[in-house]
């Protein structure tokens, strides 16, 4: 019988498939803003724009609520664990899968580092597309090319992620990590020996 | 090496490096400071980067054009109903069909255009006719100094001086690289002013009225310069 050992706390989920909803309402508004071919055939930019940008202005705050109204020292927990690398992190990044990982692998926490980055650039940009309407001081003529940059940078992330969690045989039992929350005790084992669950 | 019996795990300071936080510092700096070069970088590579692109994903912007509208749905053209229309301050109003307009003495010019949030196309040849050709046969009276350009997206308008209409380069363009202006693009008549940023070339133009003088078109109520000329108004170059 396979036994299964908590990965991701109920807090750790809520905060991910916010994240995750609200990136997919802010993509697919994006697209219809960005995309000339989807701008003809739905029409209603002014609405469109409002969706886009009223959702981009809750997302961080979504986000807050979560960590305020669920466990907030478990989630600075896990921002630690994203920032610290040892030197097995260093090693499987140089191509040594078989260096042991901790419940995030070197590959992970770099993903999660840049996907908070990327948040934070689109967030200011974002901000700084809209206040550049109403005031020229704040008018950038880089603006637009770093919202969009950003656009090809999240795609290329949620390719890889969605790849690896979704399809490759190897990781995609992780899905369930972030699903019910628990992964097999055998398969943590072997993906992150050094990992030790409570 | 891999049989080398590890040190201890990771308690010694130089096996704890911040390196996430390094990398999402780093990335936001790197962000953050693209407001500075990020337009001047792209234009030099984006030459040989959206024709790859395009190809791979045929969807994405090409050559870089955003289609921007103001109403719930972009005019459609109708070859049979369309007319332009010449009013206001001149001795004989007319109006015009699409085979009256292509009738018209025929320019072409290649000329880049500027939106105002900061993305340009470079290159893009335009053929239409000149604004004289149009309005002179309505006969503008001598009070007329400026002229107003009104969208079949509604409430779309702008205006230019007569003098801002004579430049070498304006043109009412009905096609855009060899093809008839599409629809995300103003079909079948827009206004193209290279000279001055995207929000002056009037889409869809359905009417010209000659006036006495310039006022605020769509976006200037919004803000906007009413001379927006490409590099020295709304911000830039000031």
């Amino acid at each position: 019988m396979t036994r299964y050992v908590r990965r991701f706390s109920r807090t750790e989920r809520a905060f991910h498939w916010t994240n995750a909803l609200f990136f997919f309402v802010l993509l697919a508004s994006g697209l219809v803003l960005y995309l000339p071919s989807l701008e003809v055939a739905v029409g209603r930019r002014a609405l469109v724009k409002d969706v886009h940008f009223w959702t981009g202005v809750a997302w961080p705050i979504a986000l807050a609520l979560v960590a305020l109204a669920g466990d907030r020292r478990g989630l600075l927990g896990t921002a630690r664990e994203i920032d610290v690398f040892d030197r097995d992190d260093l090693r499987w990044l140089a191509g040594h899968r078989r260096a042991p990982q901790g419940r995030f692998n070197a590959g992970q926490k770099l993903n999660a580092a840049l996907t908070a980055a990327v948040t934070v650039l689109f967030v200011v940009s974002g901000l700084l597309l809209w206040l550049g309407e109403r005031d020229t001081r704040l008018r950038f003529a880089s603006t637009v090319v770093l919202h969009d940059g950003l656009f090809f940078a999240a795609i290329a992330l949620l390719a890889g992620h969605l790849y690896l969690a979704v399809i490759h045989p190897a990781t995609r039992h992780a899905l369930r990590g972030m699903t019910v929350g628990t992964v097999s005790e055998e398969w943590a084992a072997h993906h992150h020996a050094k990992w030790k669950p409570q | 090496m891999e049989r080398e019996p590890r040190p201890l795990p990771s308690e010694t300071p130089r096996d704890r490096l911040p390196v996430g936080r390094g990398v999402f510092l780093a990335t936001v700096a790197g962000g953050v400071s693209s407001l500075l070069w990020g337009k001047a970088v792209w234009s030099r590579v984006s030459g040989a980067v959206a024709p790859v692109a395009e190809t791979l994903v045929p969807v994405l912007p090409s050559s870089g054009w955003r289609i921007y509208s103001v109403a719930d749905h972009l005019p459609t053209f109708d070859a049979a109903s369309w007319r332009l229309t010449v009013t206001g301050l001149v001795g004989s109003p007319i109006s015009l069909d699409y085979g009256a307009l292509r009738a018209l003495p025929r320019v072409e010019q290649v000329s880049a255009f500027h939106c105002v949030t900061g993305w340009t196309v470079k290159n893009v040849r335009w053929a239409g006719v000149r604004v004289a050709d149009v309005i002179g046969p309505a006969r503008p009276k001598a009070g007329a100094h400026a002229l107003h350009f009104v969208s079949a997206e509604n409430p779309y308008h702008d205006y230019l001086t007569l003098e801002q209409a004579r430049l070498h380069d304006v043109l009412l363009a009905y096609e855009m690289d060899g093809k008839p202006l599409s629809r995300g693009h103003g079909a079948p008549l827009r206004l193209v002013i290279p000279e001055m940023y995207g929000y002056k070339n009037v889409k869809w133009l359905e009417r010209i009225e000659l006036v006495p003088s310039v006022e605020d078109g769509y976006w200037e109520a919004l803000g906007y310069d009413r001379d927006a000329w490409v590099g020295r108004s709304n911000g830039y170059g000031t």
